[in-house]
């Protein structure tokens, strides 16, 4: 069963996950805890807002201004998708887009957490690390948003 | 690259002001940075889907930004820059804007 793609296109147009309970309860409060953290000036969100204007602090206040309170709402409404469809076994495109949406952000925070670098992912994760549980759910994540763009690239309006 | 701000290096200097004069028909070009956290095929991706890029297109950008630390991936108006900035932060892109 494994051999086939974990997630994938079917004919009906939506998509089929095929994920085991031990990974579904592995991400069920993943959505929430970032939600939470949403409606805090935590600094692992920092690559979740980019200044738009890295020069040029007035006109980047008000570009946050504008555009900060949508960021965070569409950001919830994709955490919320994915909380309240971790059970699924099939998702519609728009719900394997929030997925998308929702496995990137959670990366970024914890990437900013891990202080990943491009060498991390060629490293194995040693028992003994401290991060170790940290590390191998990033690493785990990684492969799971993989495929998800596969799938969503190879849809069926892909 | 960290996933830190870019460092901007103190100046001592007093630069003469014509850059500061805004030309407004002058194109904004939107930056995506490189970081070490999105996923190449998701960077390919976003570009795909945010601007109809073709597959070839949007992975010969992701590759630039990947190998070269950036690229410009749209131009235009002020407020279709900061549109499209605004697309690619909701995507988690590390994009920004200036006026070239």
């Amino acid at each position: 069963m494994w051999l086939r793609p974990r997630i994938e296109a079917t004919r009906r147009g939506d998509f089929r996950l095929r994920l085991t309970r031990g990974e579904r309860d592995a991400l069920r409060s993943l959505p929430g805890q970032l939600r939470e953290l949403l409606a805090t000036d935590d600094p692992s969100l920092v690559r979740l807002f980019p200044p738009a204007y890295p020069d040029d602090q007035e006109w980047n206040d008000e570009f946050e201004r504008l555009t900060r309170g949508e960021l965070r709402g569409t950001k919830a409404d994709a955490l919320r998708v994915m909380e309240e469809t971790v059970d699924a076994e099939r998702l519609t495109e728009e719900q394997l887009r929030a997925w998308l949406g929702a496995l990137n952000d959670l990366r970024l925070v914890l990437g900013t957490r891990l202080e990943v670098t491009e060498e991390t992912y060629a490293e194995d994760v040693l028992p003994g690390d401290p991060r170790a549980p940290e590390l191998a759910l990033f690493a785990y994540l990684s492969w799971l948003q993989e495929q998800v763009v596969a799938a969503l690239a190879t849809g069926p309006r892909g | 690259m960290s996933t830190a701000a870019p460092a901007v290096a103190p100046t001592e200097l007093d630069l003469p002001d014509d850059e500061d004069v805004v030309d407004p028909d002058r194109p904004w070009v939107v930056v995506v940075w490189n970081d070490p956290i999105n996923l190449m095929s998701y960077v390919a991706y976003v570009f795909q889907s945010l601007f109809g890029y073709s597959v070839a297109k949007a992975t010969k950008l992701m590759l630039q930004v990947h190998q070269e630390g950036k690229a410009a991936v749209s131009t235009g108006t002020r407020e279709k820059a900061e549109f499209d900035v605004s697309r690619l932060h909701a995507h988690g892109l590390w994009a920004t804007m200036q006026q070239d």
